[in-house]
Order: C-alpha cells, then structure tokens, then sequence
C-alpha cells in the first residue's frame, strides 16, 4: 500500500516539475536588466554587444530557448556562468556542501530540541513553564536571524572569544550559525509539537486507553506520540526545502559560502544560468521535502495511504 | 459487586453531581437514565477513576467494588482494575479507537496487560472474543484499521476490548445513541446476553427508558446531577412517583396509528452553574408548587424504591 502510495506520488511531481522549470526559466526575462549589461566594457559597439547576446543565444526565440535549456538540464549540463564565467555545475558543487551541512544540522538541531521542548512543555503542565515557553516560541519566531546572528557574534564570538567570527573552517564556525537558524526552527517545531500532542490528548479515544488500565506513560509513548507527530512532519517537510535556501542572511552575516549567498550574488549580476540552477536546486529540496513528508505521513497513517491511491 | 454511596463531583467551585447512590450485584443490570447534562457520564467517569483526565475530582461519598473503597485506591491500583476487573463501553464507537493503529493490537493491549500474556496468547484471545460477539472472519478484522469498518463493528470491537480481560463490571456509557437503530438493537440485546453468560454487572447509562424497559433489573433517573427515583424497573414504570421519570416515560413512543404523537419534555436541563435551589426539576415541573422552588426534596421510600419530590406520595396517583 505505501510502496502504491509512494509511485502514484512520484506520478504527480512530473507535472509540478514541468510547471516548476517554465517559472524559473521565465522568471529572470521577467526581471529589468540584462547580464550583456554587466559584461560590456564601458564604450563597446553594438557590434560587440549583438556578438556576445548571439553567443549566450539569447537572440533566440524564449521558446527556442527554453528547450535548448532544459534539454540541456536533462544531460547534466548547467552551462557556463555569463559574468563568473566558470561552469554553473562547478559553482553550485563548490557551494552546495556548505548549504548542506549549515541546513541539515539546523535541521536536525530544531527537530530534535524542538520536538523534546514541545512534548516537555505539553506533559508537564507548569505555570511557569508554560510562560517560560511561549515567551521562548514568541521570541524565536519573531526574532530576525540577521539581528540574532549579530547578537551571538557580540556574545560569544567577540567578548567569550569561544567561536569564530566568520568564515567556514572548521565544526567551531557552524555552531553559532546552526543556533541562529535552529533558533526560529526550535520554536516553531516546539508550538506544532504541544499543540498536536494537546489535540491528541483531547481524543475521545484516549479515554477508552485509560479505560483500558494502560499507563500516562505508554499512552502518551505508544499512541498520542504518532498522533502529533502527523502534523509536525508536515512542518518539518515544509522545512526540508528551506535547508537550501533559507540560510541566505546568515550566510551573509557569518560570511560563509552557500547556495542562498550565491544565488543573491547571481541575481545582482543577471547571470541567469546560475540563478537558474540555483532556484532549480531549491525547487527540488522543496518538492524532495514534501515528498518525503508526504511519504512520511502515510506510512504513519493509513486514512491519508487508501486516500490518494 | 460495585456499589456507589452518595457520590459527589466537583470541578474547581461547581459542583455538577452530589448524592449519587445505586448498586449492582453479578448478572444484574441497573440503568442510569436521564437527559444529556443530568451527569450520567460523569459518574462513569466516577467509577472508572478517570476524572482527573477531565479536570474534575471527587468530593465525597465512596464507590465500594469487592469490598474497597476505590475512591480511596491510588492511581497504579486503580490501573489493574480499569479493564481488567471494570471495563468501560463509550458512546461513540467513531472516535473511541485509536485511527493509526489497527484492530488486533488495540484488543490484544487488555489480554497482555491484564492477563499478563505473550503476543500469541493475546491475540488468541482477541480471535477468541470477537468470535463470541458474533465477529465473522476475527482474523481478518484483527488486521484491519478503525476507519474500515462500520459504526457497529467498532463498537463490537470496544466491547470486545472491555471484556477481555473478563471483568465483573462492564460500564456502557450510551453505547448505542451514535449507532442505527436496527444495530442498537443488536447491541442491547448482545450485552443483555453477555450479562447472563458472564454473570457481569452491567452499568448501561442510557436516556431511553424504553432500552432500560427492556434490560434493566434496576434503574436511576438522574436530573441535573442528582438521582430523583430509583428502584426496580416493574416498580418504576407500574408506578413512576417522580414527575420527571412520568415525563421521561411519557416519551416513549407507542402506537403505530395516526393519532400517536411524539412527545417531549418542555424546556432543558440547566446547565451546572444555573442549578435552581429547592427541586432542580421545578422550573420544568408541571404540578410543583412554591415548595419545590425553595426545599430540595428528601427520598421518600416506598419498599425498594425512592422518589426525591415533595408530593411522591399522591404523584402516582395522577399519570403524567
């Protein structure tokens, strides 16, 4: 039943990733400005400007060219940076890795602590805690990272002197930017955690579990834990795909190499190979994210699984 | 075999259910009746324990079963009993199964935790049982999940679940109001047979008198978190001495011709925090007088039953 689940899942990204490619190819010819522009020497001909705009082929028909680009997306070829003039595929290899461990360990980092705090603060039922907690979510879902950032740099970077400033050498400068992004991460995962597991909690099934002579313990274990985990998977899916992308200001900030940062890089230049790629390369963590949080959630529940086939 | 004195709930200052008192013996059912909000459930959450789920406690009175005093039993000892030796039936077989697991392992839960056996055993026991409710095909129900079956296939299931572990009391909490009529009938008549077979005492929480016309050996109508009259059911029905349990048996609807009417009772059931002084039934009342609107009325007896209303003596006397 999953395994049907799952193909028929696959099925529907065809037509998401076919919508998906024709946005992104658009969507830089939507933008002012042209890449030729950042090219051109100051006082070139027409001549030469008509010679470079004929050999990145954007004298073609948008159509024409659209083909020639995903044609070329399907045997791996991303074309060369126009203004970095360097290979897209070099570039997005050099920058990924950072983006990967920066996003996967804030990953990691807000589903753990975040779920831990969430189940804590929805079994313990203190006053205080509950106070401490939402004033911890309020702040950790408001708070800008960028401002965060600078904030912890002055802390532990320049006054303690524990971690690097900035740069990516070395586990000592991933840790303050994992905790910045894993900061709003933590919060979020913890609100949708306490929520579900209190909405569970309230099931009239639960009843009949205590009627049943089972324990707090193995109640909340073995059958309000899969309840509310169902709608903190779908949170965590939809955050997959921000690993990617979602870390631009903080890259920025701690300056290190990363997806986000290259593709900023890219959009000011109108080098539209790479914001291509780049914005591809996100698309994908997203639509891989909900896939898998899809996929997730009807191996867990069997209503969502006998839906959809 | 289980017997409630005077029991009273709160929750923080209200107090929705004082002095309720009934007892079941082996192979006897009571009926507890009443409209929805006359606190019916909540003494079956009395007996089960579970009223801290729902923020209430209990603020006097004892329920004796087997010679203890369970408001007295701490929660672990509390556990062994819930479903081993007190099963509970909820009202709304829908919702009462956990959705993400699948029916064999909910059942199986009892027979390990209370009989103390292995997988294979429980589940054994689970076919077993289901057989004896007239499940066809248990194996295969055993590996099927709640949303694939009917409203009254899940609720053979509970019942299933609540006899697992072979109690001596079984509560029904309105097992039958979320279910079509043709399989309520089914399942009265199901714990009526288990009742006889097992020798259970069966506590069936109802608002139709007439399930409790055709069960029942003894019956409780409840108003407004009090009882008002209890006693055995021929006594109840020949002679209803309480306006309320004449009113609640005037419902029942007789006849098939065109001049039978379905009647009702006018107005509500006050809510917790609006309970009338005097008589909490009075505002509803047709024959109270300034009396009823200013002294609660004490039981009057009359050989094994009791009515709580200030004219029990002559109410008989005039059929609602």
């Amino acid at each position: 039943m999953i395994l049907r689940y799952t193909f028929m899942r696959l099925l529907m990204l065809i037509p998401v990733s076919f919508s998906i490619s024709v946005v992104i190819f658009m969507i830089v010819y939507l933008l002012p400005g042209d890449p030729i522009d950042n090219l051109l020497r100051v006082g070139s001909s027409a001549e030469d400007r008509a010679e470079l705009v004929a050999r990145y082929g954007l004298d073609r028909n948008l159509i024409v060219q659209y083909f020639v680009w995903i044609g070329n997306m399907f045997r791996g070829e991303f074309g060369e940076a126009i203004v970095l003039r360097r290979p897209v595929a070099d570039l997005v290899a050099q920058n990924l890795p950072y983006s990967l461990t920066l996003g996967g360990l804030a990953f990691l980092f807000s589903s753990t602590v975040g779920m831990a705090l969430g189940t804590i603060s929805a079994v313990v039922r203190h006053p205080v805690l509950d106070r401490f907690m939402r004033g911890f979510i309020l702040l950790g879902s408001t708070v800008p990272g960028f401002w965060l950032a600078l904030l912890l740099i002055l802390f532990f970077s320049v006054n303690l002197g524990w971690f690097p400033v900035s740069g990516a050498g070395g586990w000592t400068s991933l840790v303050l930017p994992v905790l910045t992004i894993g900061f709003g991460g933590v919060a979020l995962v913890a609100r949708v955690t306490r929520v579900a597991l209190l909405d569970a909690q309230r099931e009239d099934f639960v009843t009949l579990l205590h009627a049943k002579g089972l324990s707090s313990g193995t109640i909340l274990l073995r059958h309000l834990m899969p309840h509310a985990l169902l709608p903190v998977v779908t949170i965590l899916a939809l955050r997959i795909g921000w690993i990617l992308g979602g870390a631009v200001t903080v890259e920025f900030v701690f300056g290190r190499p990363g997806l986000g940062s290259l593709l900023i890089r890219a959009l000011g230049q109108r080098d539209y190979p790479v914001v291509q790629a780049c914005l591809l390369m996100l698309a994908l963590a997203v639509m891989l994210g909900t896939l898998i949080g899809d996929v997730a959630q009807a191996s867990m529940d069997p209503r969502i699984r006998e839906k959809k086939t | 075999m289980l017997s409630v004195r005077d029991l009273g709930v709160a929750f923080g200052a209200v107090e929705p259910l004082s002095g309720v008192s009934f007892s079941v013996d082996k192979g006897e059912t009571i009926g507890i009746v009443g409209e929805s909000g006359s606190g019916k459930s909540l003494t079956a959450m009395s007996v089960m324990g579970l009223l801290p789920l729902i923020g209430g406690r209990i603020t006097g009175g004892t329920i004796v079963f087997d010679g203890q005093d369970l408001t007295k039993l701490p929660e672990r000892a509390y556990r062994k009993l819930r479903g081993g030796k007190i099963g509970l039936i909820t009202q709304n077989p829908m919702t009462s199964l956990d959705p993400l697991k699948k029916i064999g392992p909910q059942v199986d839960d009892v027979a390990r935790l209370h009989l103390g056996m292995n997988a294979n055993e429980a589940r054994a026991r689970t076919e077993e049982i289901l057989g004896t409710l007239r499940i066809p095909e248990p194996a295969l129900i055993c590996d099927r999940y709640p949303h694939q079956m009917s409203g009254g296939m899940k609720q053979r299931i509970v019942i299933a679940m609540a006899l697992a572990a072979d109690p001596d009391v079984l509560i029904a909490d309105e097992p039958t109001t979320a279910l079509d009529v043709t399989v309520q009938a089914q399942i009265i008549r199901l714990l009526d047979d288990l009742v006889k077979q097992r020798d259970l005492a069966l506590v069936l929480i109802t608002h139709d008198m007439s399930v409790v016309a055709q069960t029942c050996d003894k019956v409780v109508v409840m108003y407004a978190g009090r009882a008002v009259e209890y006693g055995p059911v021929e006594a109840i029905f020949d002679r209803p001495r309480h306006p309320y349990t004449q009113a609640l048996i005037a419902c029942i609807p007789r006849g098939l011709d065109d001049t039978a009417r379905l009647t009702g009772i006018e107005g509500t059931v006050p809510t917790v925090i609006n309970y009338p002084k005097g008589c909490p039934f009075h505002p509803r009342c047709p024959r109270a007088e300034a009396i009823c609107a200013t002294d609660p009325p004490t039981f009057s007896v009359e050989g094994d039953s009791a009515a709580a209303c200030h004219f029990a003596e002559v109410a008989h006397a005039q059929p609602a």
